[in-house]
């Protein structure tokens, strides 16, 4: 082989290498990053939308449900849980609602992204409804009563006795004009 | 016959393809950075000297913080060590060029512009990039000024630059060494520039990767690192350490090279160790891609995760440990001279232990909680970037110009200028220990009281240092111009290896017809 076309082999191939490690950084790291926070459980990210099938309510054990809500940045909402705690048996569904009002002049969207500490209870606290699938329109001055419906599972570790639910608020609105011109 | 350089002093510079004319101006260009990342660390220094604002707004402190990391890892040290691969690396191994000459030429003229658009953001409305070397998410997403697209793409740049280089010292050193010349003869600094160069096609992708990701969540409306769409930013910080902890070995490695080929020069005896010290680097350089998290351990992590990153960190020590053993050793009972070269290797081999030690320190998963964003850390990654890249790079200038240029630089002001180096460079950063320790976090314009009188010190210090650069410039140009002629091949009495064997000056082509190795 000529040192020209030796050359161009190795160029070709570091090229290549190249060019995987940035695909690497791009498509595979961040959906590893999610899947990696899924199956450990930390980062406290909650599932999708659960179905409740046929549970058994354990009425032996008593959890204690905390909501937290928080606004991120600038976002300027009234937002609020209507309770601070309750105390739920494993296996029973209950609706807690939190509100949340615009108190701007101007038309808005938030996002809320959930959070469940400690860790590994966070794939134990599923969710039937919630706000949060959706992102949350409201017109200037509107306020609404946001609901959630959730379950734990029976299956929730023993040394766990404490949930906490928090809920932190985006403003999305530069994100979605199509939404806001709906509401008008 | 091979012909000179082009008499046209811009067709010779601008269209160079020789290693050598392209090595120099590597140089010199890291050297104009260096030179100007140092200015925006006197900015500091002097803001710092004194508790309260004297000099400058806060936002534009954060700026001039951001700037000096970034001009310095990505303008001065990096090119400097790629300006020496292609001088000495077709030298060393018996080759008469790099294997890609025109993306040699390519991959160095792309970088004056990365940095002329960079610096352009400092004049721009919004300001420079503000949020530190680091650019951690949001801080650079959500909250960065308009400026950050050019940074972005300035880093495009730089990092395509040091792609190709790295592709055409692999390939230089893969298909062209001299006949007889088997890996485990090529002389050190080639091995850690080869190692070096596979880390960089690895990592440098992925940190286009990270800023690409900025600018599609900046201007496209993605969410890899926001919150509000589902994204995270503490996978900013796994993405860009998974870059930036290899960075930090890409910086040392070359550095460990050249002190590799100065020390025995100058001990007159042969590197204690060769073949652990070519698996000691490769060793560091697998592990570098294992203990990113390290930096991170205050952003919430498992316990398990905590102990992983830190035992995996200290096991770092062990082939580094080896390294600095096996310099120690070859010093032991050699003939000792101590011209330039040898002083600031010496002094690398010392300091750079010291921040070793520091790094020990802070890979300590609950201790760093304690260390972590203080003056502590900026005080041990100084200690290995300063007293270990740019005093081997400072070294390297000094064993090997005589080499280039065929004069010999002024001893007694090479001396002078590794004692204020040394004393100033101590001065400054030691004292910074005790700052961190103290408590006095990092990136912060203004310091309670309390942290007044080190930093009175510190600045002092950095304004020596400073200074000493100006003489080391001055002690280059003079040596060029005015030096005292040599032609003998050797230069060094203990000197050993090809890059020795070609006439003084190097002439413009060497190793025309390969040199046989034994």
């Amino acid at each position: 082989m000529s040192e020209t076309s030796r050359h161009r082999g190795l160029l070709i191939k570091l090229l290549m290498g190249a060019v995987a490690m940035f695909a690497f950084a791009i498509f595979v790291l961040p959906p590893l990053y999610d899947l990696f926070c899924e199956f450990t459980g930390i980062g406290g990210k909650t599932g999708g939308a659960y179905t409740v099938s046929e549970v058994t309510i354990d009425t032996s054990r008593k959890v204690e449900v905390q909501f937290v809500a928080t606004n991120n940045a600038t976002m300027p909402w009234d937002f609020y849980p209507t309770e601070y705690k309750v105390f739920v048996h494993p296996g029973e569904s209950r609706e807690i609602t939190f509100f949340a009002r615009n108190k701007t002049s101007s038309d808005m969207v938030a996002q809320a992204i959930p959070n469940v500490l400690p860790n590994n209870a966070a794939d134990y606290f599923l969710k039937t409804e919630c706000f949060c699938f959706n992102n949350q329109p409201l017109g200037a001055g509107e306020q609404a009563e946001l609901a959630v419906v959730f379950v734990i599972d029976p299956d929730l570790p023993v040394s766990v006795n404490t949930v906490t639910l928090s809920y932190t608020l985006f403003d999305i609105t530069d994100r979605m004009p199509m939404q806001v011109s709906q509401i008008q | 016959m091979a012909h000179g350089p082009s008499q046209n002093f811009f067709s010779r510079w601008l269209f160079s393809t020789n290693h050598k004319d392209i090595g120099t101006l590597y140089l010199w260009f890291s050297f104009a950075m260096f030179l100007l990342g140092g200015f925006f660390a006197m900015v500091i220094r002097a803001e710092l000297f004194q508790p309260g604002m004297q000099l400058i707004k806060p936002e534009f402190f954060v700026q001039m913080t951001t700037m000096h990391g970034l001009v310095m890892v990505f303008g001065a040290i990096m090119p400097a060590f790629v300006g020496l691969a292609n001088w000495m690396i077709p030298m060393m191994i018996g080759a008469p060029d790099m294997a890609l000459p025109r993306m040699n030429n390519l991959s160095f003229w792309i970088l004056p512009f990365a940095f002329t658009m960079l610096t352009a953001t400092l004049f721009m409305e919004g300001g420079g990039p503000n949020f530190g070397w680091t650019f951690y998410a949001p801080l650079s997403t959500t909250y960065a000024p308009d400026t950050v697209n050019y940074f972005i793409f300035g880093v495009h740049m730089m990092g395509a630059s040091s792609i190709m280089g790295s592709i055409n010292i692999i390939a230089t050193v893969m298909n062209m060494r001299a006949p007889g010349m088997t890996y485990m003869k090529m002389p050190l600094f080639v091995w850690t520039w080869v190692i070096t160069a596979f880390l960089l096609v690895a990592v440098m992708p992925v940190l286009a990767g990270a800023v690409t990701m900025m600018l599609m969540d900046i201007n496209f409306g993605t969410s890899f690192f926001d919150a509000a769409g589902g994204g995270d930013p503490v996978l900013f910080q796994h993405v860009f350490w998974f870059f930036g902890h290899p960075e930090v070995y890409i910086i040392i490695l070359p550095a460990f090279g050249v002190v590799s080929q100065i020390i025995p020069t100058f001990s007159r005896k042969p590197l204690f160790g060769y073949s652990s010290m070519v698996y000691a680097t490769a060793s560091i350089a697998f592990l570098s891609f294992i203990v990113w998290a390290h930096h991170m351990f205050t952003v919430g992590m498992p316990i398990a995760g905590e102990l992983y990153f830190m035992y995996a960190t200290m096991l770092i020590a062990v082939p580094t440990g080896v390294k600095v053993f096996n310099w120690i050793t070859t010093m032991y009972k050699g003939a000792l001279t101590f011209e330039t070269p040898m002083l600031f290797s010496i002094a690398f081999v010392i300091l750079f232990t010291f921040g070793g030690f520091t790094g020990m320190m802070l890979s300590i998963a609950a201790a760093d909680t304690q260390y972590h964003d203080t003056y502590f850390v900026v005080a041990h990654f100084h200690y290995v970037m300063v007293a270990g890249a740019v005093f081997s790079g400072t070294a390297a200038v000094y064993y090997w110009l005589p080499k280039w240029c065929g004069r010999m630089y002024d001893e007694t002001m090479g001396k002078v200028q590794f004692w204020i180096a040394f004393i100033a460079f101590n001065i400054t950063f030691m004292p910074q220990h005790f700052l961190g320790l103290a408590g006095m976090p990092r990136r912060y314009s203004d310091y309670g009281l309390q942290f007044a009188d080190w930093n009175m010190v510190s600045s002092i210090g950095a304004f020596l240092y400073g200074g000493a650069q100006l003489l080391f410039l001055y002690n280059v140009i003079r040596t060029i111009g005015w030096g005292k002629p040599i032609d003998d091949p050797q230069v060094w009495e203990g000197a050993v290896g090809l890059e020795w064997t070609v006439p003084t000056p190097a002439p413009f082509h060497t190793f025309s017809t390969p040199p046989v190795v034994k």
